[in-house]
């Protein structure tokens, strides 16, 4: 029942995107059509999830034995992107289906910021290797969704007459706040 | 010296993050609920980014191009214990308001993108001038966006009270909701403004800018 409540706190009340403010370089640049939305969500639930485990790993098993939790976020990024090299090439090698889906995606993703912050997140909450894991999992599907219904939106949106001033960023940005306005609506739903 | 000053400037108006550089959005979203915090976030940027355009155009020759990204996240990652310690040690709330957007800075696609697009390409004292001048720039929209949103979702400025008791404070500016909207209605006046600038000049109206993330790839899949 914890694990659920998180998984569902994660997703939709404190949406990593529109409730935390993480990620909008990929929800606002990579959202123009579903098919990219969906591997680059795709993309981002795998890399977030092993990134998380990873980190968390590497917190308490390296860093704070040796007393140097100060380096943790310049060993967190290294951490990540070297991750992200790794995974590409493993997934070319072992899983070409896969690669082929996500393959153009993973190169992106180091310098998504909702990789980065919820493996800081983690650690500032204290949560345990089994919990970042679900939270890391759930934060990023509900990233894949927000990221998925704005490219839903904005193909409907390419045949609507936007006014010159609000064409691209501005309408975006505004939309955004319009779906972050919804999903407030299940703040309080968890307490 | 014309040279130094002209880069420098453009950063203020020309090129003003994130207003006409769309770069660096989730810290400008994420922290300018107040115009002290959108200073605070600012000046760690003014920091991190005159520095690190000064190490990666100093080694300009000597970081190999493969590995070029690495490096710079190395250097900006370094930068930014930097400033996690200083700040820990003389600006301890600012540090706990502002969370985790702090060493959210490595990944700021400004760093990276000034790096990329101009430090990696320029001699050290035209970087240093580009980082100082988008660094203040970054710091006067953070500032100013903070303060709008201040004045309508709290009725203070800097904490200074502007309005009489019977103010009822606008609290939707303040959420989440209020942010995207409130800086997507600034692009829109950007844009307006520069059209109605050419139209003056006789020029044909254009569309505002789009996300600029050359430099941090993250939207080369889209237009594959």
């Amino acid at each position: 029942m914890e694990y659920f409540l998180l998984i569902i706190a994660a997703i939709f009340v404190n949406n990593i995107v529109l409730a935390q403010y993480l990620g909008n370089c990929p929800f606002l640049g990579c959202s123009r059509a579903t098919g990219t939305a969906v591997g680059m969500g795709g993309a981002v639930i795998f890399v977030v999830t092993l990134a998380t485990a990873i980190t968390w790993l590497v917190q308490k098993r390296l860093l704070e034995p040796m007393g140097l939790e100060y380096l943790q976020t310049i060993a967190f990024i290294l951490v990540i992107a070297a991750l992200v090299q790794f995974v590409e090439m493993f997934l070319k090698k072992v899983l070409p289906p896969l690669y082929r889906a996500l393959g153009i995606f993973l190169p992106l993703i180091t310098t998504n910021c909702a990789v980065l912050g919820i493996a800081i997140i983690c650690q500032r909450k204290e949560y345990g290797l089994l919990k970042s894991v679900v939270f890391a999992a759930a934060s990023a599907a509900g990233f894949m969704l927000a990221l998925v219904l704005m490219a839903a939106i904005r193909e409907r949106l390419d045949t609507a007459r936007v006014p010159r001033a609000l064409r691209g960023m501005p309408i975006g940005l505004i939309l955004a706040g319009l779906m972050s306005l919804a999903f407030f609506a299940f703040s309080g739903m968890i307490a | 010296m014309g040279a130094t000053w002209k880069e420098l400037t453009k950063g203020l108006w020309r090129e003003i993050p994130p207003f006409r550089l769309v770069l660096g959005l989730c810290p400008t979203l994420a922290v300018t609920k107040t115009a002290d915090n959108g200073l605070g976030m600012g000046l760690a940027v003014i920091f991190v980014l005159t520095l690190s355009n000064l190490a990666v155009s100093a080694l300009r020759r000597l970081i190999p191009a493969k590995v070029r990204i690495a490096c710079f996240i190395v250097i900006a990652a370094t930068l930014v214990v930097g400033v996690e310690l200083l700040m820990q040690a003389f600006a301890y709330p600012l540090y706990q308001r502002l969370g985790i957007f702090v060493p959210l800075i490595v990944v700021n696609c400004i760093i990276l993108g000034r790096a990329e697009a101009f430090a990696s390409r320029n001699p050290v004292h035209l970087s240093v001038a580009d980082g100082l001048g988008m660094g203040l720039g970054f710091t006067l929209s953070l500032t100013l966006l903070g303060a709008l949103r201040e004045v309508l979702g709290y009725g203070t400025v800097f904490g200074l009270c502007l309005f009489g008791p019977g103010f009822k404070p606008f609290s939707f500016m303040i959420e989440a909701p209020g942010a995207f909207v409130c800086l997507g209605l600034v692009l829109a006046g950007m844009n307006a403004l520069t059209n109605w600038q050419r139209k003056r000049q006789g020029l044909a109206a254009v569309e505002g800018p789009g996300h600029d993330c050359k430099s941090c790839g993250l939207c080369a899949a889209d237009k594959k």
